[in-house]
């Protein structure tokens, strides 16, 4: 018997595994920013933030912080050599003209046939979906990072989503805190199990079709 | 070279009337011109539209309020049209209670629609927003394979914006992530005020390095 523990910390590691040199990369709020805390020192990706910048680099230290310098959620951040800043125009054009590799958002709920929805809540949370909808039309590769349940339990992987979806049949990879799934032809595709979790656990404790790969593999 | 006016912030504020759109520069308050912001709260216009990418940051608690959450809270606006206002409260609160209306654009869009205004277009075709809300009461139209939809442009009759440096002429330069919307609303509104917080002598910036061009601006307000 496998009891459930959230693990928002490898959901971050593995993302960071995918990104190859000269990747550009836009990291939401929240745990997707943890995301470049994992990413190997041997790997350079180009952080781009939707605010109007390139090359984003690490928090400053505490008070160092300039007041025209922040990242997509207004704090403050430092910008690396070789970084550079445009407005929101151009900002919005590398992204949905396809020139951002990867974009890791956040989830309220994700489904079998690749749609996200993670801007509104009904009658409860709204708070709009800023730069996610073209974040999510326009990259490559659109990464999809959530805990795998709810603290009810509920599964957060769905067959269909049921709010109001940020963008429809655009995510590609969702990582959560039990395994990576790729998403094709209407379902779910387990690609690796996240010890301890098993495959026979994963298909029991999702809402979702789940294919599991030939090749499933172990990430620890 | 003709020198712009340099105006108080209290001049500046005068200039909006009731019923104008207003674009407002600045991301969460990074590239903020604040001190027309704190004029225009004082001089207490109301039946505003709000055009910005977002309601700012206000928390009580902490006694923080950025961006346009200043004129917010006192009830300036009657439509906001943002991308997003997450981290405003109170604009959740008059959305759900209808004191204010509240128009939610996904960011690049925003952005396409006041730089369309700016640039003689009437709108653009985005795929953004496809396949969702968004999509709801506008045109879709497919271009080879592709589904886009038709955003219209958003011209705004006042834009209050920040940059760094200005000359006396009104070039403009801006600093870092504080640039965000600052040069697109220069060109989408009949009236352009520029909070700048330093002002130098025409000749004293480099051609290339100027990112809004003279011709945008009509009022320069020094910053506090």
């Amino acid at each position: 018997m496998i009891e459930y523990v959230e693990n928002k910390e490898i959901i971050a590691r593995r993302i960071a595994r995918f990104f190859r040199s000269g990747d550009v990369v836009n990291l939401g709020i929240g745990l997707p920013t943890m995301v470049g805390n994992f990413v190997p020192p041997e790997v350079t990706v180009i952080l781009q933030s939707e605010n109007g910048m390139m090359g984003l680099g690490p928090a400053p230290e505490k008070g160092k912080g300039d007041k025209d310098l922040t990242n997509a959620g207004g704090m403050p951040v430092t910008v690396l050599p070789g970084g550079c800043f445009f407005d929101s125009a151009e900002s919005f054009g590398i992204i949905r003209g396809g020139h951002v590799d990867f974009t890791v958002l956040g989830v309220l709920e994700v489904d079998q046939e690749g749609n996200l929805a993670n801007y509104k809540i009904p009658g409860k949370m709204v708070p709009g979906m800023g730069g996610a909808m073209d974040l999510v039309a326009g990259s490559k590769k659109v990464i999809a990072a959530t805990t795998h349940l709810e603290k009810s339990g509920a599964s957060k992987l769905k067959r269909l989503c049921t709010l109001p979806l940020t963008a429809a049949h655009e995510v590609d990879i969702v990582v959560t805190d039990v395994g990576y799934f790729s998403v094709s032809g209407g379902k779910f595709r387990l690609e690796e199990c996240f010890a301890p979790y098993t495959p026979e656990w994963i298909l029991a404790s999702t809402d979702a079709d789940i294919a599991v790969a030939d090749d499933c593999g172990i990430f620890e | 070279m003709i020198k712009k006016p340099v105006i108080r912030a209290d001049e500046a504020a005068a200039k909006i009337r009731p019923g104008d759109v207003v674009h407002l520069g600045g991301f969460l308050g990074c590239g903020c011109p604040d001190a027309i912001v704190k004029a225009l709260v004082a001089a207490g216009t109301k039946g505003l539209t709000l055009v910005c990418n977002d309601t700012g940051i206000f928390n009580e608690e902490k006694g923080r309020s950025t961006g346009p959450a200043p004129l917010i809270k006192q009830k300036a606006f009657k439509t906001m049209i943002v991308s997003h206002i997450g981290t405003n409260p109170e604009t959740q609160r008059q959305m759900n209670s209808g004191e204010s209306e509240v128009l939610l654009v996904p960011q690049g869009t925003l952005a396409e629609r006041v730089r369309a205004a700016g640039n003689g277009l009437g709108g653009v075709l985005t795929p953004t927003g496809v396949g969702t809300e968004v999509e709801q009461g506008k045109q879709k139209i497919r271009l080879n394979g592709k589904d886009f939809l038709l955003e219209e442009a958003l011209p705004g009759n006042v834009a209050l914006i920040k940059a760094k440096k200005a000359d006396e002429a009104g070039n403009l330069v801006y600093a870092k992530t504080a640039r965000n919307f600052n040069p697109l609303m220069a060109s989408a509104c009949t009236v352009v005020i520029a909070e700048v917080e330093e002002l130098v002598a025409i000749g004293s910036i480099d051609p290339d390095q100027v990112h809004t061009p003279s011709i945008f601006v009509d009022y320069i307000v020094m910053a506090e």
